[in-house]
């Protein structure tokens, strides 16, 4: 520690070049911050300890394909099954195609399957004896100003009604509350609207099911209970594949994109360059220390000592920059999911993220002063001074 | 006065390349205690050579150099930068401050070798900065000194640790006649006063008048010795 001043000085010896060098590190951890948030908030879809009670089935062949409304009653029947529900992907927008919302059209027992979802009981009665009724997200209500009473027009982007209009209007009888906003701030986003509503209305419909949606009796059974449902349609036209919510959940977001890697693939491409870039930094500034070095070196600093303070000098860099834009990300997180009207919901960086964020610091840090730092604890003295 | 360097058949052979470049040949030299000599003669002759092995810079290829009784040629790196912080101060001709730091952590810089705790460090600063008439300058950085200022400053960075030997090469070099009479009249007191054995490399014939004994070197070998 009694050495920190001289590596603080050393650092800031040319405080432009530092300064630029540092901004460069600030954008690249300010980068994976955000990059990272992204990648939690996609493996945390799903995880909860309700979701581990639950299996989705779907279509074997895609997630587009409908199932048979009838395969309820056999799903019912498979032992270790507590409760099914099912739902359809409704597709809605409100005012303006960018305007997505999640809308479901879902079965009246829908809410019994997600404890983790706070509806009070008068709201819930009023979903199930109103046909057109909506229960909306706290998030999307309050993006869009709703409230309860309010009549909100929707078009869906697939399903028409028999008149052939994309314009449907539902009556919002209830919001709803996620209990756990880290693993289920999604449902806070959700637009819930009667199956049966939405099964009488459009012709494209007729009975079909997007999926269902299963509770199983024991957690350790789910496996089995996933095959045997799985079982019920091998070999028909609609053979189906069951997962757990949180497989289901993952293979849904690889089909939009494989979050990891493409998060992987920018943050190696970005640590890459910033490894090159202070790099060069910490070779200039050690270079053309060479006389102070050797002064250094002169009157006592042991060869070791040197090396340590070059490398002290390139982790502090990396440690000033990366804190700084670690907590940049901390900050701006809030404000951009905020700024999207809930319409992302980033976690901010957490603890795992400042681990994993102060190692890459350490060993880039590392990486990138060990050369200066090994060609200045091999410095010749004499040389140096002599300006050889 | 007892000896505090004693030299024996020293040499000093260079590599450049494929050549072998014999810069000092067989050296026999004794300094006492207390004793302020001066080195002179031409460029190449190896009067830096010859100072740099006395400080434990470098190391000789033959013959042997004794400091305080201590056999330095035959210490290894680590030992010999451990010995030089505790034995040796030195004043270059171009001064080698940190730009960066203050007058004060300049001088405190030895010190950080040490185990003296901060505030001890900052006191003996200010009293090597005082000692050196500069205390009112402790908070300037080496740009904002004049060359004499900084090379008082260099002055009190080799005396702050307490050592017995002082090298010096051409602390005067680089600066005014004033300013050099006023570095080589602080050099003669750290001698006088506080019994500092100065071992100083210069070109000036003035210079070497502030020493007890001059040497002259020439190719590499002892030419001239002569009191003051």
């Amino acid at each position: 520690m009694k050495y920190l001043h001289l590596v603080w000085a050393s650092l800031f010896r040319r405080k432009t070049r530092t300064v630029l060098t540092l901004v460069s590190i600030i954008a690249a951890f300010l980068l994976f911050g955000l990059l990272d948030a992204v990648r939690s908030s996609f493996n945390q879809a799903g995880q909860s300890a309700n979701g581990a009670a639950r299996l989705q089935t779907g279509s074997k062949l895609s997630f587009i394909q409908t199932l048979p409304l009838s395969l309820q009653g056999q799903i019912e029947r498979v032992d270790g099954v507590k409760l099914v529900t099912h739902a359809n992907w409704f597709g809605g927008a409100y005012q303006d195609p960018h305007n997505q919302v999640f809308s479901f059209a879902v079965a009246p027992n829908y809410l019994d399957m997600y404890p983790e979802v706070a509806v009070t009981e008068a709201e819930r009665k009023a979903f199930a004896a109103t046909r057109t009724g909506a229960l909306v997200g706290e998030q999307l209500a309050k993006r869009f100003g709703w409230k309860i009473g309010d009549r909100v027009p929707l078009q869906s982007t697939i399903f028409p009604d028999r008149q052939g209009s994309k314009n449907w209007a539902f009556d919002v009888v209830g919001i709803l509350h996620a209990s756990d906003k880290k693993t289920g701030g999604f449902f806070d986003q959700m637009f819930l609207l009667n199956w049966k509503y939405f099964d009488d209305t459009t012709p494209y419909n007729q009975g079909q099911v997007g999926w269902y949606v299963t509770r199983v009796t024991d957690v350790n059974q789910a496996d089995r209970v996933a095959k045997a449902i799985d079982a019920l349609s091998a070999n028909s036209d609609h053979e189906t594949r069951t997962q757990t919510e949180q497989a289901a959940t993952a293979s849904w977001m690889k089909q939009l994109a494989d979050i990891g890697l493409i998060v992987g693939s920018i943050m190696g491409a970005v640590f890459f360059t910033l490894l090159l870039l202070s790099g060069n930094t910490m070779m200039q500034a050690v270079r053309e220390r060479t006389s102070e070095i050797a002064v250094l070196k002169t009157i006592g600093f042991s060869s070791r000592s040197v090396l340590a303070m070059v490398l002290a000098e390139s982790v502090l860099l990396l440690v000033l920059g990366g804190v700084v834009g670690l907590a940049l990300a901390s900050a701006i997180i809030p404000a951009v999911s905020s700024g999207s009207g809930g319409m992302l919901n980033l976690p901010t960086v957490g603890k795992d993220s400042w681990l994993l964020g102060l190692g890459l610091m350490a060993l880039i840090g590392v990486l990138v002063g060990a050369l200066p730092a090994w060609n200045a604890m091999r410095l010749n003295i004499v040389d140096a001074l002599a300006g050889r | 006065m007892g000896k505090l360097i004693e030299i024996r058949d020293l040499s000093k052979v260079y590599e450049r390349g494929k050549q072998k470049v014999e810069v000092l040949h067989h050296i026999d030299l004794e300094v006492a205690e207390g004793d302020f000599l001066a080195l002179m003669g031409p460029s190449g002759s190896g009067k830096t050579t010859l100072l740099n092995l006395i400080g434990g810079l470098d190391l000789p290829s033959g013959g042997s150099i004794s400091v305080g009784g201590q056999r330095i040629d035959q210490l290894g790196a680590a030992a010999l930068a451990k010995w030089r912080a505790a034995k040796v101060g030195f004043v270059f001709q171009f001064y080698n401050l940190m730009p960066m730091l203050s007058a004060q952590r300049n001088v405190e810089l030895p010190l950080l070798l040490t185990k003296l705790s901060a505030g001890e460090r900052r006191k003996r600063a200010a009293v090597a900065l005082q000692l050196v008439g500069l205390a009112d300058r402790a908070a300037h950085k080496p740009s904002e000194l004049s060359g004499g200022q900084q090379q008082r400053v260099s002055i009190a960075r080799a005396i702050v640790s307490d050592p017995a030997l002082l090298v010096c090469d051409e602390p005067t070099g680089d600066l005014d006649r004033q300013s050099a009479e006023d570095v080589l009249g602080l050099l003669r007191a750290l001698n006088r006063d506080h019994g500092k054995t100065v071992v100083m490399v210069t070109h000036d014939p003035k210079a070497a008048e502030y020493a007890n004994q001059t040497l002259h070197l020439d190719k590499g070998t002892l030419a001239e010795q002569v009191a003051a």
